[in-house]
């Protein structure tokens, strides 16, 4: 973990009530796809984590929906403004496990870090499948830049208005020998479910600290308890207790 | 050169800053970022007789200016602690450490001081009979002045280490509660724990903690620990350790001046987890500010 101030370089809207940050700074803290940042944001106690969405020679993606006052807010911020950020936060994903073709599955606010994730395996070689599950056509964001950096990307919509109808679920058909997912609660279960392979699942809870120091985000596991900000976000398959 | 130098309860402390427990750990997290070794001590996480996973999440929320947690003594266990988290801290940490224990009766404080009275890196025993989010125990010591004079006496007669009992501002009267377990035989009160607090989720429209209620800690309180910390130094002749919404040196000073002996800080350091190091090195020049010397001299400074 490494504190520092980053500058915003933009801060856009890239879907409904999602934004693309960019940051410029000190990187070097984090060191695995699959981390997350705590961002202190002035006028608000607690730091607002958020995972990272890309990370390369100084320039920090971040991607975030606005759910409460603190997201509000950084959706105001403007480029040149400063943040405090605590930066390699959580275990991330060990990519040396994830297998020759794994299968990457974001929902939602679950899509960012799966990006930073399959451009690392893809550099390593692997051949990299990304579905993308979103509720409706207007809230899709990355699946171009998915694309670009060579991943096979298939879209689900819950309401069908755009690529494969329904949830994630239904277009996990093509072949693969791990998974990797990030999402809503109810999705990481029914990929759980549906997965015949290994993988690694990224949770999300509520924190305080963000390192390991309050036991804010303790969850039971098969191989005992451990804090979702600093054993976690991201589980073994094999060690998950629903 | 200044002095920051305090002596609680007969052992002398480099400077007053103690990290409260439940907000450092048992301090492996922050030795990966600083030298520990500057604190004064710091109270370890919250040890009862049995492990105990704690409450159901979510376990925090935000407010204004400070937070809920209603973690419910998450903890690995006297035992453990004893054979695994103190031989990892004796490696980081060289000064005596105080201990933090919690009991659901009367007899489980006693095993838990009985024990850690054996330990030398044990330097101080903090009693808990504050903790507001466990049920049938914990807090209800702390709200009545003869069940907190009753745990005193009980951890007294297995323990010659300095016993310091933590107190619940959740009362009317702290004062007290602090000289009841004077009279049973503290050798220091520390105060305040967290108050009792409540987040409603406006869109679930359900309590935002799975526990229902918090302990309510943070910036918010300070205010709250100063008038308790200076009624307790009325109304008793033993140290105090002052907490609550600490966050800078000058907070530091002024639970001095209210009557604290030494200070804890605890939700500062998940916001930032330097937060003690830089109150430390903040504290000579705050002290030369306002031409303090000896920073024993500020001891309950506002009463004179």
């Amino acid at each position: 973990m490494k504190q520092s101030t980053f500058e915003i370089a933009h801060n856009r809207l890239i879907a409904p009530g999602v934004y693309e940050m960019l940051l410029l700074g000190d990187t070097s803290g984090n060191t695995a796809p699959g981390q997350f940042v705590q961002i202190a944001l002035p006028g608000y106690y607690l730091r607002r984590p958020i995972s990272v969405c890309d990370c390369e020679d100084g320039k920090l993606t971040l991607i975030y929906k606005v759910v409460g006052h603190g997201t509000e807010y950084m959706a105001s911020l403007q480029p040149g403004d400063k943040l405090d950020l605590l930066v390699g936060l959580g275990n991330g994903y060990a990519v040396a496990e994830c297998g020759e073709k794994p299968l990457l599955i974001g929902g939602g606010a679950g899509v960012p870090p799966m990006y930073l994730l399959a451009k690392e395996l893809i550099a390593r070689g692997a051949q990299v499948s990304v579905i993308l599950g979103f509720n409706t056509k207007d809230e899709i964001f990355y699946e171009k830049e998915f694309t670009a950096i060579g991943a096979n990307v298939t879209v689900t919509t819950v309401d069908g208005s755009y690529g494969v109808p329904g949830f994630v679920t239904n277009a996990m058909t093509m072949d693969y020998d791990y998974v990797c997912t990030c999402g809503p609660e109810p999705m990481l279960k029914a990929v759980y479910d549906k997965s015949e392979t290994s993988g690694a699942f990224s949770f999300e809870e509520r924190m305080g600290c963000g390192f390991g120091a309050c036991m804010g985000c303790s969850c039971k596991t098969k191989y005992g308890n451990k804090r979702i900000c600093k054993e976690g976000p991201v589980l073994k398959k094999e060690e998950i207790i629903w | 050169m200044v002095n920051t130098k305090v002596t609680l309860c007969g052992i002398e402390m480099d400077n007053p800053i103690i990290p409260a427990s439940g907000t450092f750990g048992f301090g492996y997290e922050f030795a990966e970022l600083y030298d520990i070794n500057c604190l004064g001590t710091f109270s370890f996480k919250g040890t009862t007789v049995e492990p105990r996973f704690g409450n159901p999440t979510p376990r925090i929320a935000e407010c204004p200016s400070g937070m809920l947690n209603a973690v419910g003594l998450q903890n690995p266990g006297m035992e453990k602690v004893i054979s695994e988290e103190l031989p990892k801290l004796s490696q980081c940490f060289h000064k005596p450490v105080m201990a933090n224990v919690s009991g659901f009766a009367i007899d489980e404080y006693v095993t838990l001081c009985e024990k850690f009275d054996e330990l030398p890196q044990i330097g101080w025993l903090e009693v808990n009979i504050s903790c507001p989010n466990v049920h049938g125990g914990g807090m209800s010591f702390g709200t009545d002045p003869k069940m907190a004079a009753e745990v005193t006496s009980a951890v007294r007669k297995v323990t010659n280490k300095p016993l310091i009992i933590k107190l619940s501002p959740n009362v009317t009267d702290i004062a007290a509660i602090a000289k009841a377990c004077e009279d049973a035989g503290a050798d220091g009160v520390s105060l305040i724990n967290t108050l009792l607090g409540m987040r409603i989720d406006l869109k679930k429209k359900k309590p935002l903690l799975a526990n229902g209620t918090g302990g309510l800690s943070g910036s918010a309180i300070l205010p709250l620990a100063v008038r308790m910390v200076y009624q307790v130094y009325k109304a008793v002749k033993i140290p105090i350790v002052g907490m609550g919404g600490v966050s800078t040196a000058e907070d530091v000073l002024e639970l001095m001046l209210a009557g604290a002996t030494a200070v804890e800080v605890g939700a500062a350091n998940l916001v930032n987890p330097w937060a003690c190091r830089d109150i430390i090195n903040d504290l000579p020049k705050t002290m030369e500010k306002y031409h303090v010397n000896n920073l024993e001299d500020l001891i309950g400074g506002a009463h004179r």
